[in-house]
């Protein structure tokens, strides 16, 4: 195992910590203020791919392709929000998920209408797409460099917005006592709209950025959706932080166990064992780990306060 | 009305026979397989008020238990299926005993989650067919007692579990184990408060869920005859429990209801001549919006339009 290919499995784990994160923020918020189970997140990350290829596509500028599919999103998660979801926040947990894998089925196959159900060529912008050379002869993928940044800018935002203003003041409030803050006269179902649409536009974000390094394809959003999950219940549910912290432990063991697990067990067991045995313990790494955590934490690491 | 729906079924065997219509038999048996995985999980879901999001995983390991064994060249049904139902048990004291100590979001979760580590599990052992899953060479062997190759018989021994299972579920909710279950789904403070631990008597259900979901599966297997990592899809999870609140949760009826109507209407949806290829082309799309307004709008399930016996609370 040599310095610069672990300094890459690094770099490549805080890339998908970072997407993770985005993916998470949002879902938690949704969970932790107005108590939904909602499976459709991942939908949201497949329509903000789908929307970005399209637009940069008809435009040919990927900063265009970048705002109208974030907005597109946006929207999309609004109207989700007002047409179905409204209706469930006084539900339980159960029709909450039956009916979001409702309109995972609907989205995944509105989808495949309107784009068909092959998977789309989702291009790198050009002034992104070369090699940078980093420290001890690392050249690691510009792009990807990029999307670590914008995730980490966005964690900062995130921590700015919910910290530090009058807006996250309520989400904050919102997420510990929602009765109580609907009694101090705040607009409730506005700012669930709010948090609401927030969270698709963040799930938006890492749909686009993922496009053209994973593949653009009808049901992209459910594989990521279940790691999402994960980050979640070992962060602590509704917690920000926590969802900041587990996506960055659930990227770094998910990618480090693919990288390295293999060549690592081959040390102890027969290679032709480790051939079998490293891929799909590895696969199976960040599910053991969350029951590990819940093992010793049932509420995951940090537990939001409040109920 | 249940007996009245049993007998239906009963007599399906000589009436497809009369038409010529082996198709409808094997469409049948493939509903009361799904209706005897679905009344599993109504066992835990329904009366134990416990959401299980992974239910699909004792449905995969119920199919590879036989799937495993007739690949090494073991045939022997009654070893197959014990096999089954005790790997079944197995995992589910192993999820049950992590998952059952939480409730709400997180036990959804954490159900799911468990479930997807054991679908990877199945797409990364190559050795079973990974990804692409494998074909069961000779079905489950009975010798002298019953072949499984004919349909008629197999559909009379998918039938016969059925009905068991349904009475084994009847007698197990309204005994004291299944009072005590109930209990705890309604008011778990109260039941602590009255002298009842919720922890094993919520265990002792996930595992028996378990166990008769993984003769489900084993059942599922020989009628495909192909065994992939798809029966543990996580979509599987949430059309099992789709069958149950479409067919009325914590009823006895309710999940052979929803699974007759659920795999009814896919199959409507997907391949009948009466509708418009753009619906056939793309079914999901309408099951998806059948399957938001149900949850929305038809709170009590399809046992919940028939007559008689309230919902069992």
């Amino acid at each position: 195992m040599n310095l610069v290919l672990f300094l890459e499995q690094t770099l490549n784990g805080l890339q998908l910590g970072v997407m993770l994160f985005l993916m998470a923020a949002g879902l938690t918020l949704v969970f932790g203020i107005m108590n939904l189970v909602n499976l459709a997140h991942g939908s949201l990350y497949m329509v903000g791919a789908y929307l970005a290829t399209y637009f940069y596509q008809a435009t040919g500028s990927f900063a265009l392709g970048v705002l109208l599919g974030l907005s597109g999103t946006l929207v999309v998660g609004i109207v989700v929000e007002l047409v179905a979801l409204r209706t469930l926040y006084e539900r339980d947990h159960l029709d909450q998920v039956l009916a979001t894998f409702g309109l995972i089925l609907f989205f995944n196959e509105l989808i495949a209408i309107l784009w068909g159900r092959s998977a789309i060529f989702a291009t790198m912008p050009p002034e992104l797409s070369g090699h940078v050379e980093l420290i001890g002869g690392l050249r690691y993928p510009l792009y990807r460099l990029a999307i670590i940044v914008v995730g980490l800018a966005v964690a900062c935002l995130l921590w700015y917005v919910v910290g530090r203003t009058r807006l996250g003041m309520l989400i904050r409030a919102g997420a510990s006592n929602r009765t109580m803050v609907a009694a101090l006269g705040v607009n409730i179902r506005l700012l669930y709209t709010v948090v609401f649409g927030f969270g698709a536009a963040l799930a938006g974000l890492a749909g686009l950025m993922a496009g053209p390094i994973h593949v653009v394809q009808p049901g992209m959003g459910e594989l990521v959706l279940i790691d999402v999950f994960v980050v979640i219940v070992i962060g602590g549910i509704g917690s920000i932080r926590g969802a900041f912290a587990a996506a960055l432990i659930v990227g770094m063991v998910d990618t480090m166990g693919r990288a390295f697990l293999k060549p690592m067990l081959a040390l102890v067991i027969s290679p032709v064992a480790a051939d079998t045995a490293g891929p799909a313990l590895a696969s199976m790494l960040i599910y053991l780990l969350m029951a590990a955590v819940l093992a010793v934490r049932p509420e995951g690491l940090f537990p939001s306060r409040g109920s | 009305m249940l007996v009245a729906i049993m007998l239906l079924l009963a007599a399906v065997p000589p009436i497809a026979a009369l038409f010529a219509q082996p198709f409808y038999l094997d469409l049948l048996r493939r509903v009361m397989i799904f209706a005897i995985a679905a009344v599993s999980l109504n066992l835990i879901l329904g009366y134990g008020g416990m959401v299980s999001f992974g239910h699909a995983a004792y449905l995969g390991i119920g199919a590879y238990a036989v799937g495993v064994l007739a690949y090494h060249g073991i045939d022997n049904g009654w070893l197959q299926w014990a096999v089954a139902i005790g790997a079944s048990a197995l995992v589910a004291a192993a999820i049950g005993s992590i998952s059952v100590r939480t409730s709400g979001i997180y036990f959804i979760m954490i159900t799911l989650a468990f479930t997807q580590m054991l679908y990877y599990l199945g797409i990364s052992i190559e050795e079973y067919g990974g990804d692409d899953g494998m074909r069961l060479g000779v079905r489950s062997q009975f010798t002298g007692l019953i072949d499984l190759n004919d349909p008629t018989a197999f559909y009379y021994l998918v039938f016969a579990i059925l009905v068991l299972f349904l009475y084994l579920t009847h007698r197990l909710v309204n005994s004291r184990f299944g009072l005590v279950l109930q209990a705890v789904r309604s008011n778990e403070a109260r039941t602590r408060a009255i002298g009842f631990s919720p922890y094993p008597y919520r265990l002792a259900a996930f595992v028996i869920s378990g166990a008769m979901c993984g003769l489900a599966g084993a059942l599922l297997v020989n009628q495909t005859a192909y065994l992939t990592p798809e029966f543990m899809n996580w979509t599987r999870s949430g059309e099992l429990m789709f069958m149950v609140i479409l067919g009325g949760i914590a009823t006895t009826a309710g999940p052979l209801l929803g699974a007759a109507a659920l795999l009814l209407l896919e199959d409507v949806l997907q391949g009948s001549s009466l509708l418009p290829k753009w619906v056939n082309d793309h079914w999901q799309l309408y099951l998806g919006v059948i399957l938001i307004l149900v949850v929305l709008f038809a709170r009590r399930g399809l046992a919940g339009l028939l007559p008689g016996r309230e919902r069992n609370d």
